[in-house]
């Protein structure tokens, strides 16, 4: 009786012990340290917060689950301003006195451009971050971006098409000057040349206009039928107004296309009305299924709400959130947090993430795109809410996510 | 862009609304710089400041001119304190005061960001009104309200201020202040004192300019940085000091911009307004209007 007692005892103690380990080692390991600089404040500063919530929603989970490997995930971000010339030195600050193991790249394309050089030159693995090809040059070979697009022509597919098929015979293509834009819009302009679309009008921007009224008057007065656009985010709310002020005329069947910003939740609030019609690209829509996203949402909008920040979310945050489960994913594996072995893991396997699965190409960038083509209708002013209704952005393309029919001109689709 | 008679007077006209705009926003720059020799580099942000105060009132149904008339005399007594911190600090100590003071309104810039960063966070802000939005249709033309107000501004708070330097007799000692200050103090008139007052309208004035600033465009905290350069450009264009050559100066920008920007792209835009400076400083150094 005595031996069973102790056989009791010695077992109950054993699983005591078991289950207080993750913590004992948790106290005496290093903590593996993820590092990035993320735009706080500047134009991306709305989208970069969000998406911080995000990340820092995953490391909770992660650490909660007793980290990665035994040890705990510590995480380091610093704010770049949204300015490019910050990030070369954060991320040389965060390899060399913060001695983060693994990085991260700063939302946006703009941003992370100039960091490409020195990660690869230091040898490191780089989870990008919605940047647009950015790695078509540089070519790192441990660079992985978590957007669900590819190149430019995957990227306006369904956006030119679209106009094409609605009747759009000549098109207007207006950029911001810089990185993201100007990639996106090189892109198109290559695209559309095997289409026969005439090119009616073709200008950029520079990022600090302020007022677009004449750039808008420039594009009715070319009587484009199809008008894309490829802006940043405090540029894309300018844009809207002026084309509300001045117009395009009533030959234009589609409008839009790569208007960063307009899946931001105090933008899409801002403008309101004013989006009816506008036809652009989506990382996500509310109605489309991917698994664990209502869950992930649901816990977002507690912290969004308390820190003031982007409450719906819909554009960075979920593939953020995936950042975290796709080292998670190829840490757990490797059981290593090398960064060859890390990227081998990623260039050899799909990743189970909240915004489906995921598998890149030699490059970098998505195989599996899942970009969304989606046409605001219905949007009242100043109401956030309806934003999370399937209703409210009808996604056109692609066909597998497709709630229903482009509808044109643009003039009627603003009533819409 | 093929050319046209439309587009170029509708490009002549939008350059004039923006010229007006622009003259606006540099205004009170002006008077700090033109006429005070104080390198008020916070002139931008302190324009930031006064579009949030806009929109701050604006969240209790408050119309964002009568908003931006409401704070004036709030930013009249902040420009008056801030000078005075100015001249016990640099000034009044004599050298470097230039150097020194250009630090200072570089920090005070910094701190006015992070404050509206923390206050309201980095979300664009704008203004709500019936004229804004909306465009006055003229046949083809489309002009929008939002830059007619920012032209009707800026013409009457150009001509109040000419007007009041030049028949007042604190305006006349304003103006000498930046002229010969001894000579003024010989007058009996405390040259500090009206310094304070300038820098106040100067501040003052742009609690107006920035109601025509979130009128016109959506405001964030950054923003400012945008200005730095375009405001400077203007009032050395002018000619320092010059009120009513601020206005003209703003304007031919304006106008040379959008018709650069209708006709040769968008892109060459920005290039116009220092290439207009660079031009008119090697034929004019004084400026198009300083004596």
């Amino acid at each position: 009786m005595d031996k069973m007692r102790r056989k009791v005892v010695g077992a109950a103690g054993a699983s005591v012990m078991a289950a207080s380990l993750p913590s004992q080692v948790f106290a005496q390991s290093a903590p593996i340290k993820i590092g990035m600089s993320m735009p706080q404040t500047g134009g991306l500063g709305g989208g970069g917060q969000a998406a911080l919530v995000a990340i820092r929603l995953w490391v909770d989970d992660v650490n909660a689950k007793g980290g990665l490997l035994g040890r705990k995930v510590e995480f380091v971000a610093y704010d770049d301003q949204s300015n490019p010339a910050n990030t070369p030195g954060i991320y040389a600050k965060l390899l060399d006195v913060d001695k983060v193991d693994l990085l991260i790249a700063p939302y946006a394309t703009v941003p992370t451009a100039p960091i490409m050089p020195l990660v690869k030159q230091r040898g490191k693995l780089l989870m990008g971050n919605f940047s647009f090809q950015v790695n078509a040059d540089v070519k790192h070979d441990m660079w992985f971006n978590n957007a669900p697009w590819n190149d430019a022509r995957g990227w306006s597919r369904g956006f030119i098409e679209s106009g094409i098929a609605a009747g759009g015979k000549s098109i207007a293509v207006v950029a911001s000057d810089q990185d993201f834009a100007q990639n996106l819009a090189d892109g198109v302009r290559a695209y559309i040349t095997n289409l026969k679309l005439n090119k009616v009008y073709d200008q950029n921007y520079p990022p600090t206009t302020k007022d677009f009224s004449t750039i808008i008057r420039a594009v009715r007065a070319s009587r484009a039928e199809i008008i894309f656009i490829a802006s940043y985010p405090p540029d894309s709310a300018g844009i809207v107004n002026a084309i509300h002020e001045i117009g395009v005329g009533e030959q234009v069947r589609i409008l839009g296309g790569g208007m960063v910003g307009l899946g931001f939740t105090p933008i899409m609030i801002n403008l309101g009305s004013k989006l009816n019609g506008i036809t652009n690209f989506n990382t996500y829509v509310p109605g489309m299924k991917m698994p664990g996203i209502d869950n992930f949402f649901r816990r977002y909008t507690e912290r969004a709400k308390a820190q003031k920040v982007d409450e719906l979310g819909f554009y960075l945050p979920p593939f953020n959130y995936a950042i975290g489960q796709m080292l998670e994913q190829a840490i757990n594996a490797t059981k290593s947090i090398d960064d060859r072995r890390l990227a081998d893991y990623f260039r050899k396997n799909e990743m189970q993430t909240i915004v489906g699965p995921v598998r890149f190409d030699a490059g970098g960038e998505r195989v599996n795109q899942r970009l969304i083509t989606a046409q605001f209708r219905g949007v009242k002013d100043k109401d956030q809410e309806q934003f999370r209704s399937p209703d409210r952005q009808i996604v056109i393309f692609p066909p597998s996510d497709k709630t229903g029919d482009l509808i044109h001109p643009y003039e009627r689709a603003q009533k819409s | 862009m093929a050319f046209s008679v439309d587009l170029l007077i509708e490009a002549v006209i939008f350059g004039l609304l923006l010229g007006c705009f622009y003259a606006a926003v540099s205004i009170g720059l002006s008077v700090a710089f033109g006429l005070l020799d104080v390198p008020h580099v916070a002139h931008p942000a302190m324009l930031i400041l006064g579009s949030y105060g806009v929109y701050l009132l604006g969240q209790y149904g408050v119309d964002p001119i009568v908003a931006g008339l409401l704070l004036t005399p709030v930013f009249f007594f902040l420009g008056a304190g801030l000078y005075r911190m100015y001249y016990e600090t640099f000034e009044k100590r004599g050298q470097s005061a230039a150097v020194n003071g250009l630090a200072f309104f570089f920090g005070l810039a910094f701190i006015i960001e992070v404050l509206l960063v923390v206050a309201f966070g980095v979300d664009q802000r704008s203004a709500e009104a019936g004229y804004i939005g909306g465009s006055l249709k003229l046949g083809e033309f489309r002009i929008p309200f939002r830059l007619v107000v920012a032209f009707g501004v800026a013409l009457v708070l150009t001509a109040a201020l000419t007007a009041y330097l030049s028949r007042t007799f604190t305006g006349r000692a304003i103006k000498a202040v930046g002229q010969d200050e001894a000579a003024l103090r010989l007058m009996g008139a405390d040259p500090v004192r009206i310094k304070q007052i300038a820098f106040g309208i100067a501040t003052g004035v742009n609690a107006l300019a920035g109601a025509m600033l979130i009128i016109v465009t959506p405001v964030e905290p950054t923003m400012d940085r945008i200005y730095i350069g375009r405001t400077f450009c203007v009032v050395v264009l002018a000619g320092l000091g010059s009120m009513s050559g601020t206005l003209v100066a703003a304007i031919i920008l304006g106008v040379a911009e959008s018709i650069v920007l209708m006709f040769l792209g968008a892109s060459w835009a920005p290039a116009v307004a220092f290439g207009l400076l660079l031009a008119v400083l090697a034929f004019r150094p004084k400026g198009l209007f300083g004596r």
